[in-house]
């Protein structure tokens, strides 16, 4: 870890621009994810902008009926409020099934959808990575690449989003309100929040510099079956191999967003208008373009079967 | 105290301390936090070193450029492998820890960066530039096999037996078996990480460390050092876990030492967690073909393991066909083992070192011959079972109930009710039940102790041997003071410190029986000197109630010894017994798995182990032993897996996060069972070791329950769904 500066910030405002001014600066939040990576000099930021203290801590309805996730609500928080249990269950399922109590106690709204991949070669600093080291290369490509991406990947990098929250978050159509240094502000639908490796894999968000998360709305409930499927090789404490945040009505349409097979959440909206007839229609669009590598073959099919054991459940 | 006849009545007998469900004794020092683990040790002005390790798997370092992190903050020195030039290599090592331009494997440590805090230290250890001179190396052992070649020994052992005409036997067998099964490279993954610290006293070294075994890091630290061993005080009272990877030297104390005789001060050094992996050894990986002929009432004919693993150069072994010589009768029979060169970290002991990974092959491989015979896996086991030495039958074993395990755990654990592969289920759940033959040998190592008397009829041990989380403190103080006649309070135990006689250390699961041998041999002269002080008649004393009774005269210990006390030293050392007769420990586990029927992911539900290793010294810790070991069978069977990459010649997963032991919602209900014998033959104590015991043959209980539920047959480890998913039954 390099030596830096600390600042609290005193408003979102001024966070902002204190962080388009030092091209080197951080936010902080939860720090479960950054510090990890600081310890590493994955990520050597020379200043951090700790963002706790900004009051962007509360869930609200919003007056037209969404509700309104502030940045720095814990997972923990979130998980377990009535409103978000009551009408947003997925979203609740998702965080539960993520890292552990401790973690979640500490982890942020806004942390959450930023935590960078888990790819090992990113984590070691002595291998080439072009999203770590942009140009160097990608180790994972011919090398162990069992929990990589199987779509949307590139020649620069089969990365995936490790996370769960925002899974849950793009089948319920979340978006992602932000504050720009000038004062600005934007919002950006989760779908478009995340981006494919393509060339620069090193630029995972729709984030510009400076820009700060403040919070995260969620549009009017729809009601369904929420079932956040998460398969992995440990009970508990795993990221997913294969994971499937399904809303889905009592006429057997719904929504469907996959986790652990992209280097943003999966769900692609034709696919959905299959779900009537069942895992298999659904999953071949879903899945149309998998590019798998050999020892990561077997997610095209746990998808699948994941989708599957999910529309039973909901079949009850 | 030389133990050549077998044990008869002796105080141990009595059983009025030894054998009692006695709390560990160090439990409140550890729970709260006081129990001081090497990297907490204190002292005025240390400084903290942290390591730099080789960025490539092979190779020569051609220059090193350490001047930014020389001058960056608070460095206080940077010590390279090329300043201490090559050093002697440690007898234990096979690789080498530090010193000399050569690199054999990725994170060696190439050098140590000194500061005055420790994040100055990591900070600065970043910016060690290093130029290499790569060379190609070998790291596939799919590939190595095919020039692996018969080594000298197997850990002692020869390489290669035969007895009768294998081949002849196993061409002509009615019923046949013929697989290949793989475990992949293991890590210790203990919790504690390896840590050291260093102070230098003019040429007296005192360190600070987590060892498994004081003498033999003490010897091979002199030695890569270049000092006398008696310049070498060293101490390790408490150690986080340790599994085999604490056994022998490793680079935190070469580099602590190292670097605190360059600055002049105390220094620190702990290996961060990614070096656990690739810095220090692991368990090789096994590929291991197995033949098995039989008739076809179940009567095994033919039986052959081979085993293939990797190592550097000069390394050794996995022994992974060790059980097979033992375990099941059979007339015809061969055994052989080959090492492959590789340039992988260096492979060495983990936990029950090969019957661990060889249970894992041989006991799915009797399941799938049982399947084949028609036969239940517990009666065809029975069927086998031997009450000698197969491959020299004049040679008994001291004691062995593998049948009562499997009688009485099947009985337990409600066997009878198994049905077919594939016909359990309860909802999305595949339900099934698999069970395995656990052996483990009972090494025996000499173990020395010395005991003090104090005037207020206090007992000191002193032995180095070492508590790695295994209740060393606790079995100890209560040998000491059933041999003494005294309460628990009563007695005090010093461990993990060269100034105390050399004991067995931990490893091989000798620990717990040569180490309390040795402090009963050590109390047996201790009592003698007592009754000589008092004048008794030795032959009728009794200890008992901190008194000494010779008929009708009676005197409280305290008070025996004068202020300075009676003090007695002994060594237990051991004698033919172990080549007259075969010592083993025995064991069958029994588990419940659930696969989901849709994604393949398994799930133990219940786990049973019933084990037969002679005396129990205290059910406790006894029974903690086991169900860690069970723990670690879990991960072993379902999710542990140093992924190496060939290219690169590195474990890629060097974490706790990549790398996934289980996790508390991994692991169900689990009981132990402890068949009630002792072992005569073994020891004075009459007890025999618990700790890998319990490892053995879990892996493949859980494989073979998986078969149960699923029908689907695996041999390659560990056991993860990609490997099932191509097996389950479609959905609809
Ligand atoms: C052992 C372990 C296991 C885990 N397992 C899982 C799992 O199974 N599933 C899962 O989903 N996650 C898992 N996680 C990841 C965890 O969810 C994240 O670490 C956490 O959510 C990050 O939140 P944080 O508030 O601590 O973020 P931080 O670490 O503080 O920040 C993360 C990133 O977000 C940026 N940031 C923070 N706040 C803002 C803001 N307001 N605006 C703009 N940028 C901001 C920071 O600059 C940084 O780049 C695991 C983590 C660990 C350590
Ligand atoms: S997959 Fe992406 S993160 Fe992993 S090594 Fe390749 S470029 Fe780096």
């Amino acid at each position: 870890m390099r030596a830096f500066t600390y600042e609290r910030a005193a408003s979102v405002e001024s966070a902002a621009k204190s962080a388009a001014a030092n091209d080197k600066a951080k936010f902080i939040a939860g720090g479960t994810n950054l510090l990890d990576l600081m310890k590493l000099e994955i990520e050597t930021p020379t200043h951090l902008i700790d963002v706790n203290g900004l009051g962007l801590d509360t869930i609200e309805p919003t007056s037209d009926g969404r509700l309104r996730i502030g940045a720095m609500v814990r997972n923990t928080d979130l998980a377990s409020n009535e409103t978000v249990r009551r009408d947003y269950g997925l979203l609740s399922r998702a965080l539960v099934a993520g890292a552990s109590g401790q973690l979640r106690n500490k982890a942020t709204t806004a942390g959450n959808l930023l935590q960078r991949t888990r790819c090992p070669y990113f984590y070691d600093t002595n291998q080439p990575c072009n999203k770590r080291q942009p140009g160097s290369g990608c180790s994972a490509l011919g090398g162990f690449s069992r929990q990589h991406a199987v779509l949307g990947s590139s020649e620069a990098c089969i990365a995936t989003y490790p996370g769960d929250m925002a899974i849950a978050m793009r089948a319920l159509d979340a978006v992602v309100e932000t504050v720009k240094p000038e004062g600005a502000t934007r919002s950006i639908p989760i779908a478009e929040f995340h981006r494919l490796p393509g060339d620069t894999p090193q630029i995972e968000t729709a984030l510009e510099a400076g820009e700060i998360i403040t919070a995260v709305t969620l549009p009017a409930p729809i009601g369904g079956q929420h079932i956040y499927r998460k398969v992995r090789d440990r009970a508990s404490y795993a990221f997913a191999l294969v994971s499937v945040a399904a809303v889905i009505q009592p006429d057997g349409s719904g929504r469907v967003a996959v986790g652990g097979v992209a280097h943003k959440p999966w769900r692609v909206e034709a696919a959905e208008a299959e779900l009537p007839k069942g895992a298999k229609a659904a999953a071949s669009i879903l899945l149309a373009d998998a590019r798998p590598t050999d020892q990561n073959r077997f997610k095209v099919d746990l998808v699948e079967r994941t989708l599957g054991a999910v529309l039973r459940e909901a079949r009850g | 105290m030389q133990f050549d006849t077998p044990a008869t009545t002796n105080p141990i007998d009595q059983l009025t301390i030894v054998g009692q469900s006695i709390p560990r004794i160090d439990g409140e020092l550890k729970t709260t936090g006081k129990a001081i683990y090497a990297y907490e040790w204190d002292e005025e002005n240390i400084a903290y070193g942290h390591p730099v390790g080789s960025a490539i798997a092979k190779g020569r370092i051609t220059s090193m450029d350490v001047s930014a992190a020389r001058n960056a903050d608070g460095v206080l020195a940077v010590v390279t492998t090329l300043d201490v030039g090559k050093r002697e290599k440690g007898k234990q090592n096979t690789a080498n820890l530090f010193g000399g331009d050569e690199v054999q494997h990725y994170h060696q440590a190439i050098a140590v960066v000194v500061a005055e805090t420790f994040e100055q230290a990591r900070a600065a250890a970043a910016l060690v530039k290093v130029d290499y001179a790569e060379e190609k190396g070998v790291f596939d052992l799919s590939e190595a096999m095919k020039t692996a070649v018969k080594p000298k020994d197997a850990g002692g052992a020869p390489p290669d037996t035969a007895v009768g005409d294998f081949d002849a036997a196993f061409e002509t067998a009615p019923v046949s078996l013929e697989e290949t099964y793989t475990t992949p490279d293991q890590s210790h993954s203990m919790m504690e990480p390896h840590a050291s610290l260093a102070t230098w006293d003019g040429d007296e070294l005192t360190l600070w460390t987590s060892s498994q075994m004081i003498d033999w890091w003490r010897t091979d630290l002199a030695t890569t050092l270049g000092i006398d061993k008696e310049k070498i005080h060293l101490k390790s009272p408490y150690i986080g876990g340790g599994f085999g990877g604490k056994l022998f030297l490793r680079a935190d104390a070469v580099l602590a030492a190292f670097a605190a005789k360059a600055v002049k001060r105390p220094v620190k050094v702990a290996l961060p967690r990614p070096f656990l992996v690739n810095n220090t050894t692991h368990r090789p990986a096994t590929i291991q073909r197995i033949r098995i002929g039989a008739e076809r009432d179940g009567t095994i004919t033919a039986i052959a393991h081979e085993s293939w693993s990797g190592d550097q150069p000069d390394g050794q072994l996995e022994t992974a066909v060790m059980q097979t010589r033992l375990l099941y009768a059979g007339k015809n029979r061969m055994t052989a083992m080959r090492l492959a060169e590789l340039h992988l970290p260096e492979g060495n002991a983990m936990r029950a070192p090969g019957e661990a990974p060889g249970l894992m092959a041989l006991e799915i491989a009797i399941d799938e011959m049982a399947e084949k015979l028609g036969l239940d896996p517990v009666e065809f086991r029975i069927l086998n079972d031997t009450q000698v030495d197969p491959e020299k039958p004049e040679r008994p074993f001291s004691h062995r109930d593998l049948v009562g395990c499997l009688k009485r755990g099947a009985e337990q654990f409600g066997w009878s009710t198994r049905g077919k592969p594939g016909t359990r289920r309860e909802g999305d759940w595949l339900i099934g039940t698999g069970v395995a033959a656990a052996l483990r040998n009972n090494l025996l190592v000499p173990s020395a102790a010395r005991v003090r008397l104090d005037q207020d009829g206090v007992v000191t041990v002193e032995t180095d041997m070492t508590d790695i989380g295994t209740g060393s403190y606790t079995i100890i103080a209560q040998t000491a003071a059933e041999m003494m006649g005294l309460p628990m309070d009563r007695v005090k135990v010093r461990l993990g410190d060269s100034r105390f006689p050399v004991s067995a250390g931990s490893g091989g699961q000798f620990g717990a029986n040569c180490s309390t041998s040795g402090v009963y041999a050590a109390c047996v002269k201790l009592r003698e000197a007592v009754i000589q002080t008092l004048g008794f008649n030795a032959s009728e004393v009794v200890f008992e109630n901190g008194t000494v009774r010779s008929g009708t005269r009676s005197v409280p210990l305290a008070g025996v010894a004068g202020p300075d006390g009676l003090s007695a030293e002994d060594t237990i050392e051991w004698a033919e017994l172990s080549d007259s007769h075969q010592q083993s420990t025995f064991g069958a586990h029994f588990v419940e798995v659930g696969v989901d029927i849709a994604t393949g992911e398994s799930r133990v539900r219940r786990m049973l182990a019933v084990c037969a290793s002679g005396r129990i010294l205290n059910p406790i810790t006894a029974r903690s032993q086991v169900i860690g070991a069970m723990t670690m069978g879990v991960g072993l069977a379902l999710s542990e897996e140093l992924a190496v990459d060939t290219r690169r010649g590195f474990f890629v997963n060097h974490d706790l996060a990549s790398y996934e032991v289980p996790v508390h919602a991994d692991i169900p209900h689990q009981e132990v069972i402890f068949m009630d014998e002792t072992d005569p033959i073994s020891s004075p104590m009459k007890a025999k070791g618990i700790g890998e015991l319990g490892l053995c043959g879990v892996s493949a209980a859980i494989a073979n329950a998986i078969h149960n539920a699923t029908g689907v047959r695996l041999r390659h480890y560990p056991m993860t769904l990609d490997k099932l998913l191509g097996g389950l039954p479609a959905l609809s």
